[in-house]
């Protein structure tokens, strides 16, 4: 089989991180995610495909705070794809992991099979408030209620820079494609390009001995790589 | 002994309930009737304003709905075991008890497959999941599902009109109520020794296909869980363990309906104790396995003690599903115990006990299979998931057993829920046979 020549994935550097969720607001705003009330984020109906995990570990005084920004993993063997019974969720050739609004059936099979629980579920009509209607990406589909969605690595961002480099008449370059959780972070802890390029930035801190990749026991094979110089979980 | 075999000569008190309706049918049915049209209505409530009206989330994605499904494919499995083991064994003392199992098999397998409609965020693009001519694929354990089920209804749809036949035959000569009706469904039966024979191999070759056909139904319910990686769903004993907690289930669902139309038809001469200790001995022997196996899978967890599996394992023992987790060994286990290994307690009343608790227990063990495992993710984000039901699910779920209990009260109305031409049947050869029989050692 030929090998594929573009694989998307992202590096995000822990040891940068400094758990602002900036990434977490951008993503929202560019991909037309929708706002519920607090009692519904109670209940665990909000919507975030990228959510700022921390952890407090150890007693006071030795305490120690962690970040964890986690996204979908794009896995190379996705264990969401693999139960969908209406092919609505796929690997798509660039290794995206992407959702077909319109196909989904609502059956929340995959959003109970992904190990990340970064699948997220429309429990409502997405709702925003009368003045945020008027910023919505016009480039990113509005789901319905009943439908299952999560991270893209902004695809709509690799469509516009893939549009570009052919106007341009050119083969795309490593950073044309800078997803909205990238592009806003302020210590740029994350990176976003091409893992099949080895010369990529990218595959470059991908092959860091800081680099690790988050549940890796479990075989998914994600393309999330996290850089964190200590164990992001340590128990002590 | 053959006291079992001993039925009145005179069937009228079978053909009765179709002729005669007393008041106490019609409120029953009336009853019914609301809390069917109170659960349709919560569906579209739910239909119209979407799933967020449960008390579903995330990280529990699925609730009630998926257990109920699994709670009435289990009960699903009461024809099956009843009518094509004792079948295919030649047990005798069946005679009387499987048309009422085979009914349940049908209209539970009805009722059960409508949750996971219900359980759909988009109702409406619920045909997607054909193959072929749509997107169906059949990777997805829901696809094997959707196959299973399809069979396993077809199959006892025949399972349970095949023996009817010659009955419906005996309705369309002798009364004269909904004649159209026997008339076609009889297929012109006349009783002759090649219809006969034609009955017999057909009923031979569905006995033995309907029991693979069974299995495979609630192995593919539990690989729906089994088939994903999640802590303590990601278990080969999964598939057995669901089919042991069917016919346990289904075994007791079978007692309850007995029961009431034994009391309700006045089918004493029929439904005789002597069944209920047959049943009540099948019932003992589904709950030991059913204890062996939950004993299993809780130990092997428990001493592997891996961390991500350790958190589902103690959020059903120490955390907040523990008050479930008792309530489910007491009335999966210690309760049916008590009535059914003693001979003395082995009664109708003592059977019946033992199976309503059985049924809320195994509820309880679905239920417990589902939210705990989604309630505590691989990622700790700092919280667990929590999940109370409203009163959306709960009416949904009344609705359901309404609809059941509906169905069967039809269904006997139209039909006799006794098998009156096979207690007719009776040759020399299978009076020997029944001495033969184990079971008979039991009484």
């Amino acid at each position: 089989m030929e090998k594929a020549k573009i694989q998307w994935g992202m590096t995000i550097d822990l040891d940068l991180c400094i758990g602002c969720q900036a990434c977490t607001l951008a993503c929202k705003q560019e991909n037309n995610i929708s706002f519920v009330s607090q009692k519904q984020a109670k209940m665990g109906r909000i919507i975030e495909w990228n959510q700022v995990i921390h952890t407090v570990k150890g007693e006071v005084p030795y305490t120690k705070l962690r970040f964890l920004p986690r996204l979908c993993n794009h896995c190379e063997q996705p264990a969401c794809t693999k139960v969908c019974p209406v092919g609505a969720t796929y690997k798509n050739p660039e290794g995206l992991v992407a959702q077909i609004y319109t196909r989904c059936i609502g059956c929340r099979f995959c959003t109970v099979a992904c190990p990340y629980t970064a699948r997220y579920f429309n429990w409502y009509t997405p709702e925003w408030p009368e003045e945020m209607k008027k910023s919505l990406n016009p480039d990113v589909y509005v789901r319905t209620k009943g439908v299952a969605e999560k991270c893209t690595f902004c695809s709509q961002r690799i469509r516009a820079a893939k549009d570009k480099a052919k106007d341009e008449e050119r083969e795309l370059r490593d950073g044309d494609v800078v997803p909205a959780c990238v592009e806003i972070c302020p210590t740029k802890a994350r990176l976003f390009g091409n893992l099949a390029d080895s010369e990529s930035r990218v595959a470059k801190l991908s092959r860091s001995p800081r680099a690790f990749r988050l549940l890796a026991h479990l075989g998914t094979q994600p393309k999330v790589i996290y850089l964190s110089e200590r164990a992001w979980n340590e128990s002590e | 002994m053959s006291q079992n075999n001993e039925f009145p000569s005179d069937d009228s008190a079978l053909i009765d309930p179709i002729l005669k309706t007393g008041r106490w049918y019609y409120i029953s049915v009336a009853c019914l009737f609301c809390i069917v049209a109170w659960g349709i209505f919560s569906w579209g409530y739910q239909i119209r304003n979407g799933l967020g009206v449960t008390g579903m989330n995330r990280p529990i994605f699925w609730g009630i709905y998926i257990a109920n499904f699994v709670f009435f494919i289990g009960i699903s499995h009461a024809g099956t075991l009843i009518s094509a083991i004792l079948r295919v064994t030649g047990a005798e003392w069946r005679k009387p008890v499987t048309r009422c199992a085979e009914a349940i098999t049908v209209f539970a397998l009805v009722v059960g497959p409508i949750n996971v409609i219900i359980d759909l965020g988009r109702v409406d693009r619920m045909m997607n999941i054909l193959p072929f001519v749509k997107w169906g694929r059949f990777q997805s354990p829901l696809l094997w599902d959707v196959c299973c089920i399809t069979a396993y209804l077809i199959g006892s749809v025949t399972f349970l009109y095949l023996p009817l036949i010659p009955d419906i035959a005996m309705l369309r000569d002798k009364i004269n109520k909904r004649r159209w009706l026997y008339k076609t469904l009889a297929l012109g039966w006349t009783g002759s020794p090649r219809q006969k024979k034609v009955l017999e191999t057909l009923m031979s070759i569905m006995t033995i296909l309907i029991i693979p056909v069974a299995v495979s139904v609630h192995t593919v319910v539990a690989w729906v869980f089994a088939m994903t990686i999640q802590p303590m769903w990601h278990s080969t004993i999964f598939g057995p363990y669901f089919v042991i907690g069917a016919i346990f289930s289904g075994i007791a669902s079978l007692i309850i309906a007995m029961a009431i139309l034994r009391k309700a038809l006045h089918l004493e001469e029929y439904l005789k104790p002597i069944h209920f200790n047959y049943l009540g001995v099948l019932l003992l022997t589904m709950c030991l396995l059913w204890f062996y196996f939950t004993f299993a899978e809780y130990l092997t967890t428990f001493y592997g003690a891996e961390p991500e599996h350790m958190e589902v394992f103690y959020a059903k023992l120490g955390g907040e599903f523990t008050p479930f987790f008792i309530v489910m060994i007491v009335t999966c286990f210690i309760i049916p115990f008590i009535f059914l290994a003693p001979r003395k307690l082995r009664t109708i009343t003592g059977t019946v006990i033992a199976s309503i608790s059985i049924n809320i227990g195994m509820w309880l063990e679905r239920f417990l299979i589902i939210a705990p495992t989604l309630s505590r993710p691989r990622l700790d984000y700092g919280g667990h998931g929590i999940y109370h039901p409203t009163w959306v699910e709960i009416s949904i779920f009344a609705g359901e057993i309404a609809t059941l209990c509906l169905l069967y009260f039809i269904f006997i109305k139209i039909f006799p829920i006794i098998s009156i031409w096979e207690l007719k049947k009776h040759d020399k050869e299978e009076e020997i046979t029944v001495k033969e029989k184990p079971a008979e050692a039991l009484s």
